[in-house]
């Protein structure tokens, strides 16, 4: 062992760690391009269907094609496939930042019940008209979405800081908190009118054929603002995963970065709910694709989670229109068959081995 | 030179006082003092409230440190993480903690540099989750140097390690200190290598400070009856130093008795 620190086989490490930057660079470039690809497959796909060059075309030159063409992409399909990136996005990146701060593999929106609560926020809007917060009519349903999914995080951080509480029990209540709002939406579904319970129903079938402009706009805007939030404590999130005192010892103010991480991440998992409803297991597969293509350095995992939580609710678009030819599957559906055996897996792999 | 001095040290644990008037002389940039006595005596509560991690009365009186209470580095005891991360990646991660994403050649050549000196440039494009407990402890070392202390803490940095490695990082570690002006504070349960390597020796014991001063002023049977609770000599080898002979468990004594109370 040296006592001389600073002078010795430079190049070696510094060579090898460059080239596993570049590699990572070129998975992030390559989920990038999967999911370019996706979102004009997605585009093409429909009761009419066009050509790749068709759909390119029409998004680069909307004036050189057809006007029926130019309607049916811009005005139809392309919020509908935007969203399903959007939202993607957005559930897989608060499924990796749940399993970053909860230090628990089972993490995400959906399985912790975090979706859950927000369609019970959603539902209470729908049904009864009741405002959580003081809003504009048009904004209470996004807006009881997320409280009720802010104060159910809240819960599940405070029960996690418990000393004793293992990865296993935050996943049990995570279940009875699933149950529990589950079985309050379907209360509300019995209290409330024909009419509003047409419009609770959907909630609890992930479709994203209500997409619309402005509900795009909102949900880029939310991932947009909590983006760069996570960008900015991309080395502080990647320290927690050493451990809360090592995290602590680098000068990580660990209990106020999982606080707001989970603020941010209840945001995440809301809005995507009070406007496409609820929508299984992207939180749950995103991360851990990112995971294990580009381990868990944040200033990759963050983008890399983004981009396969998009390509795999982009991709579940595409196969919910090429399923059942002519019909669309509900896309929770197509979710749900990918994430339940991922699920599983997880559980039985030993999750505690490979996490 | 960068020096430290604790002033009637305390540490609160929620609500409930843990530790209490810790008052030291001051140690300089260069110095090893070793941290000592029984489990859970407060030897780590000590650490976390020089390092800030802590609330407590008292004072930390730094003088000379260009970084602030920046310049103080803590490295907690070893605990396993299973973090998709190489051995490399959690190196820099110490060290660009509040800074931006950006990597220099410069931070390049430092984490390189540590790596040779403590002899681990070959775990460093292995996971963190994949090492034994012994090379842990050395990456956890490299972490805290990758900080560049100027006051460094060091929580039982050697008890997972072999005795080779023991001698190793403990004689790395004061040449370290000695070169670069760092004050480094080890906890540390072997007491033969305190004596071996520290030049001066904090005693704590249930709380409290019971004992400061050089390692052979300090370790005396007095003290081992009276805070291990076991009989013992010191004798010295040929080289001079110190070591610590075992002869039995003592039985409760007047002293000890006050230290528990």
């Amino acid at each position: 062992m040296s006592s001389e620190p600073a002078a010795l086989s430079a190049k070696h490490g510094r060579g090898l760690y460059r080239a596993l930057v570049l590699r990572k660079q070129l998975i992030l470039a390559g989920l990038a391009v999967a999911l370019l690809l996706s979102l004009c497959i997605d585009l093409a796909l429909g009761p009419a269907s066009y050509s790749l060059d068709q759909v390119v075309l029409a998004l680069v030159s909307p004036g050189s094609v057809p006007l029926q063409v130019r309607v049916v992409l811009w005005d139809i399909r392309l919020p509908i496939a935007l969203m399903a990136v959007v939202v993607g996005a957005a559930l897989s990146v608060a499924g990796a930042q749940m399993q970053t701060i909860l230090n628990n593999p089972l993490a995400s929106p959906f399985t912790l019940g975090i979706s859950a609560a927000a369609s019970f926020g959603a539902a209470l809007a729908l049904a009864f008209g009741v405002a959580l917060i003081p809003a504009a009519i048009e904004y209470i349903v996004p807006l009881n979405a997320f409280v009720v999914a802010m104060l159910t995080a809240l819960a599940i951080h405070l029960l996690s800081l418990k000393r004793g509480v293992t990865v296993e029990t935050i996943v049990l209540l995570g279940i009875a908190l699933v149950f529990t709002f589950n079985a309050l939406v379907s209360l509300v579904q019995y209290l409330s009118s024909e009419q509003a319970l047409a419009a609770v129903v959907f909630w609890t079938m992930g479709s994203l054929t209500k997409a619309t402009w402005p509900k795009l706009i909102i949900t880029s805007l939310i991932l947009l603002a909590t983006l760069p939030i996570f960008v900015r404590r991309a080395w502080a999130l990647t320290a927690l995963r050493l451990g809360e005192d090592k995290a602590a010892s680098f000068g990580v103010k660990v209990a106020r970065l999982r606080l707001e991480t989970m603020m941010m991440v209840s945001l995440l998992a809301a809005i995507p709910v009070a406007f496409v409803g609820t929508i299984g297991f992207i939180g749950l597969v995103g991360p851990h694709i990112a995971r294990m293509l580009i381990g868990e350095d944040q200033r990759f995992f963050l983008p890399a989670s983004a981009l396969s939580g998009a390509l795999i609710l982009s991709a579940s678009s595409v196969a919910s229109k090429s399923l059942v030819p002519g019909t669309i599957f509900p896309i929770g559906i197509v979710t749900s068959l990918i994430g339940i055996p991922f699920f599983i897996s997880l559980i039985l792999s030993n999750v505690r081995r490979s996490w | 030179m960068v020096t430290i001095r604790l002033d009637g040290l305390g540490a609160f644990h929620g609500a409930r006082l843990v530790l209490s008037d810790v008052s030291t002389p001051i140690f300089r940039g260069g110095e090893v003092v070793a941290v000592i006595g029984p489990n859970a005596a407060g030897k780590s509560t000590l650490f976390k409230r020089i390092a800030g991690l802590l609330k407590g009365p008292g004072r930390v009186c730094l003088e000379g440190a260009l970084k602030g209470p920046d310049g103080i580095c803590y490295m907690p005891q070893d605990t396993a993480a299973n973090a998709v991360l190489t051995v490399y990646e959690s190196i820099l991660l110490a060290r660009k903690q509040g800074s931006a994403w950006s990597v220099s050649d410069g931070d390049l050549a430092l984490i390189d540099g540590i790596l040779a000196a403590l002899s681990i440039s070959d775990l460093a494009f292995r996971n963190v989750g994949e090492l034994s407990g012994g090379q842990r402890q050395v990456v956890s070392i490299a972490q805290t140097l990758a900080r560049e202390p100027e006051i460094l803490l060091m929580d039982e940095p050697t008890s997972a390690l072999d005795l080779h490695r023991q001698v190793e990082v403990l004689s790395f570690m004061r040449g370290l200190a000695r070169k670069h002006g760092i004050a480094v504070l080890i906890a540390i349960h072997d007491l033969n290598q305190a004596l071996r390597f520290a030049d001066k020796c904090i005693v704590i014991a249930e709380g409290r400070m019971v004992a400061c001063g050089t390692p052979e002023e300090v370790v005396t049977p007095a003290l081992l009856r009276d805070v291990y609770r076991v009989e013992a000599r010191i004798e010295r080898c040929s080289r001079g130093i110190g070591h610590v002979m075992v002869d039995g468990v003592a039985a409760e004594t007047a002293a000890a008795a006050s230290i528990a109370a």
